[in-house]
């Protein structure tokens, strides 16, 4: 970092800007109360302003990307994309040792990369509070499962805190760093899509807990060096404090009886609270803010005082095992789905099947019969640079293992170019264990840049130190595209903007020794062609790395120039077509000859890659006439 | 005070969360507790989006469940139809006479409904559909991306000829809560834009 400077560690700000900048929103704040229309993820982001904390760290994930995004727009906040969950984590566990808030925040795969961390520091503690958020995805809008991540709280002995709205995902941020200082443990403040991205008012507050002064770093080794003769005195330590914290959830405030009738008796938490309010507004609700560990006592009050107890929880039924073994006879999952997401139909309906509701409770829906209306699929955009590559792929029909990110889409046809998919990083070592196990082709690992530094980089090194010949493609466009253009350690600039190393791919392959590695344009099909057929007959780990930003990126943006076919030429071969490109259209003229339909370019679409210009083997495709300016005036 | 249930549709790219952010915003400005949900998940890359916003006295779910919807605001015909199912009989409906070819259609393996099975389908579930041309409109007021606004002053009229909101949602309350949201130098167009919106229907 010689040369460079380094952004300053928030305890070396100057603190008289903090104060200053407190009192100007104390003062906006103060006087006239504030109400505003916040997503979840907003929400959250000005409970962490609210709630001081000084370091957050996240990589981005739908459904919890915006949280990170819009913390980072409040003054004098350090927050930054850390090139994995796990490493996120530990930033967050070294704030907290520190003796500063610290916060680590993403989707609920993410959670997954960074168990290993989460279990440490429940066994550690801190010295200042540590709050993990994790975004559920029920319905897997955009993830590969719908794990329910209020496991990992029982099982790291964390407390698990759940919104159900804006102004709880806002004020439940202070709630959990008081929780984690109180009772010396991280907390995870788990949120669901629908918290994450559904809008409703809060009452805005006051950045009420100040930014703590600088002080030294503990030496404590009994409490912070996790071997096993340390580890086997903390062990009982977090057995006793989840206790205690379960006696505390007993008065947690978030944790309230709504009484109503006695016939029936609902508990709920998270987004399913307001589906039970909605469809059940005669019950009584026991509301859960705490779903882990459980208030005992508050349960067994509240089983008492109805005649049919249920619990309403979207995915896994958490509270409703917890509660079986309390000894209490309960229903849920025989009445509720256990997969996708709730809404206030699944809940009525479920319930009337049940016989909790009247049949005359059910909404009638029109049942207009509609045949199958063409599908929407997300598709790679026009002038994507990765759909070259897939196009030479789909080609060569090799086996392609996957990875996550824009270029999965390249599964549909007519690439059909991805034929594995699991988590961030799988690819590699997938395409290494099918070579070892006698795979009789030729794999290839795809992978995009921001993957490659969040979890490729190990599997790479596997394929060279246990010599398989994967050819591993790394989708270079310097920009985390899929989540919506995060700054990644390729990009060159960190989150708050400040210019930053770049990490550069090609010598980093050659430094794990990789001995083959080519780098190429995203958009000269020629060269991938030709270096992927190279690649592909080689006895050894090659990389091919494709560069080329996103075609989104503003600066990419401003160079769009749409390109036209010349009807004239095109003989309706239709090989442009199997590009996938959404701004090739069929058009009504049909050739003569092959009584084909020839190619049309939608204009407002095109961005001017020029890709199928380069396949068109009839050159019809040319950029479109230039107006010239001028002349006119 | 009653409760709305607005479903928006549309295709990324149309503007339908600005929309969608606007509408829920009008809502609390207009003294209703108001909600939203949206799910775009990878809608960025041309796929569907839905929006769902609610305003009422008071507002549990920010989700309607399907067949509970009162006003459809489809911004994409096909998209329309691919929601019909979720409206309540007799619902309001605004379409927008646009059409966005997904690339099943493009690629010849599926065809894209026609507009008289567009509104075939429609008049089984309500007689309360309007079409309007949200993008010619706006690219007659010299700028196609107008069209979300447009589509919004469409909406406002409706509602006031159907009398389903009262005084309290003036054309003002929509206007500042489109104005806080556009750059200064497009606060003209916006206004424009909504005024020819709002025209388009009320003159029917």
């Amino acid at each position: 970092m010689k040369g460079k400077k380094a952004f300053p560690p928030p305890s070396v700000l100057n603190y008289n800007t903090i104060q200053q900048t407190r009192i100007s929103l104390l003062q906006l704040n103060g006087a006239n109360r504030m109400i505003k229309m916040l997503s979840g993820n907003e929400a959250v982001a000005r409970g962490m302003w609210e709630a001081g904390v000084v370091v957050a760290s996240a990589y981005p994930g739908t459904p919890s990307t915006e949280i990170l995004e819009n913390f980072a727009l409040f003054p004098h906040v350090y927050a930054e994309w850390a090139p994995n969950e796990k490493v996120a984590v530990d930033v967050a566990v070294g704030a907290a040792y520190a003796g500063h808030r610290g916060m680590a925040i993403m989707k609920h795969v993410g959670l997954n990369v960074a168990v290993d961390s989460f279990m440490y520091a429940s066994m550690t503690g801190m010295e200042a509070g540590l709050v993990i958020v994790t975004a559920d995805d029920p319905a897997m809008h955009s993830s590969q499962n719908e794990q329910d991540n209020r496991t990992f709280a029982k099982f790291g002995r964390v407390p698990c805190l759940e919104p159900s709205d804006s102004q709880e995902a806002k004020d439940m941020v202070s709630a959990a760093f008081e929780l984690s200082e109180r009772f010396d443990t991280p907390v995870l403040l788990r949120l669901t899509t629908r918290i994450c991205h559904s809008t409703s008012s809060v009452d805005l507050g006051e950045r009420t807990t100040p930014v703590s002064e600088p002080r030294p770093f503990p030496r404590k080794p009994g409490k912070y060096v996790m071997v096993p003769g340390n580890a086997v005195k903390r062990h009982p330590v977090i057995e006793r404090r989840i206790c205690d914290i379960a006696a505390f959830a007993e008065t947690f405030p978030d944790n309230r009886n709504e009484p109503g009738g006695r016939s029936l008796g609902i508990i709920t938490s998270g987004v399913a609270y307001q589906y039970s309010r909605e469809v059940f507004p005669q019950a009584s609700i026991l509301r859960l803010g705490m779903t882990w560990p459980l208030p005992e006592k508050m349960i067994r009050k509240f089983a008492k005082s109805v005649k049919r107890l249920i619990v309403i929880e979207e995915l896994d039924p958490f509270i409703e095992e917890a509660v079986h073994l309390m000894g209490i006879t309960v229903e849920g999952k025989c009445i509720f789905p256990i997969t996708g997401e709730f809404d206030p139909r699944v809940v009525r309906e479920s319930a009337v099947l049940a016989g909790l509701l009247p049949a005359s409770a059910s909404v009638p829906l029109p049942e207009v019969e509609l045949g199958a209306l063409p599908g929407r699929p997300p598709v790679l955009c026009p002038g994507c640079p990765h759909r070259p590559t897939f196009y030479i792929l789909n080609k060569l029909k090799v086996p392609v293992n996957g990875d996550i990110g824009c270029y999965t889409l390249a599964l549909f046809p007519p690439l059909s170019a991805i034929h594995t998919c699991g988590c961030m990083g799988a690819g590699i070592g997938v395409a290494h264990g099918a070579t070892k196990a006698g795979s009789p082709e030729h794999h290839v690992a795809v992978i995009g840049d921001s993957t490659f530094f969040h979890s490729g980089i190990p599997a790479l090194i596997n394929v060279v130190y246990n010599c398989s010949p994967v050819t591993t493609v790394i989708l270079d466009n310097r920009i985390t595209g899929m989540t919506g253009h995060q700054e990644n350690p390729g990009t060159g600039r960190t989150l708050l903007g400040q210019e930053t190393i770049r990490i550069e791919l090609e010598p980093l392959v050659r430094a794990l020794g990789v001995r083959h590695v080519k780098s190429v344009a995203g958009y000269d099909v020629k060269a991938i062609e030709k270096a992927l057929k190279e690649y592909v007959k080689l006895d050894e780990p090659t990389v091919l790395v494709v560069e080329e930003p996103c075609a989104l990126m503003p600066d990419v943006r401003k160079h769009w120039l749409p390109l036209e076919v010349l009807e004239e030429k095109c003989n309706g071969c239709t090989l442009c077509f199997r590009i996938g490109c959404p701004a090739i259209l069929k058009s009504e003229e049909l050739d003569e000859k092959t009584q084909r339909p020839k190619a049309l370019i939608d204009a407002g679409m095109c961005t001017g890659c020029e890709v199928c210009a380069e396949i068109c083997p009839r050159e019809a495709i040319t950029f479109r006439p230039v107006e010239m300016e001028g002349g006119a005036s | 005070m009653r409760t709305f249930n607005f479903l928006l549709c549309g295709v990324g790219g149309q503007g339908t969360i600005l929309a969608s952010d606007v509408l829920v915003n009008v809502g609390l400005a207009a003294g209703y507790q108001a909600k939203q949900a949206e799910v775009h998940g990878m809608s960025q890359r041309g796929g569907s989006v839905i929006s769902h916003v609610r305003w009422g006295k008071s507002i549990h779910s920010p989700m309607i469940g399907v067949g509970e919807v009162d006003v459809l605001l489809a911004f994409e015909k096909l998209e329309a139809l691919r929601n019909l199912n979720s409206l309540h009989p007799e619902a309001l409906a605004l379409i927008n006479a646009h059409t966005i070819k997904p690339l099943t259609v493009i690629s010849g393996d599926q065809t894209y409904p026609n507009d008289e099975t567009l509104r075939n389908a429609f008049a089984q579930v309500t007689s309360h559909v309007e079409y309007i041309n949200g993008e010619e409109i706006a690219g007659s007021l010299g700028n196609s991306r107008m069209e979300n606004v447009v589509l919004l002053g469409a909406l406002s009229a409706l509602l006031e000829r159907s009398a389903l909101s009262g005084p309290e949602l003036t054309a003002e309350t929509w206007l500042k809560v489109i104005t806080e949201r556009v750059p200064p130098k497009h606060i003209q167009l916006n206004r424009k834009a909504f005024q020819a919106g709002w025209e388009a229907v009320k003159k029917r």
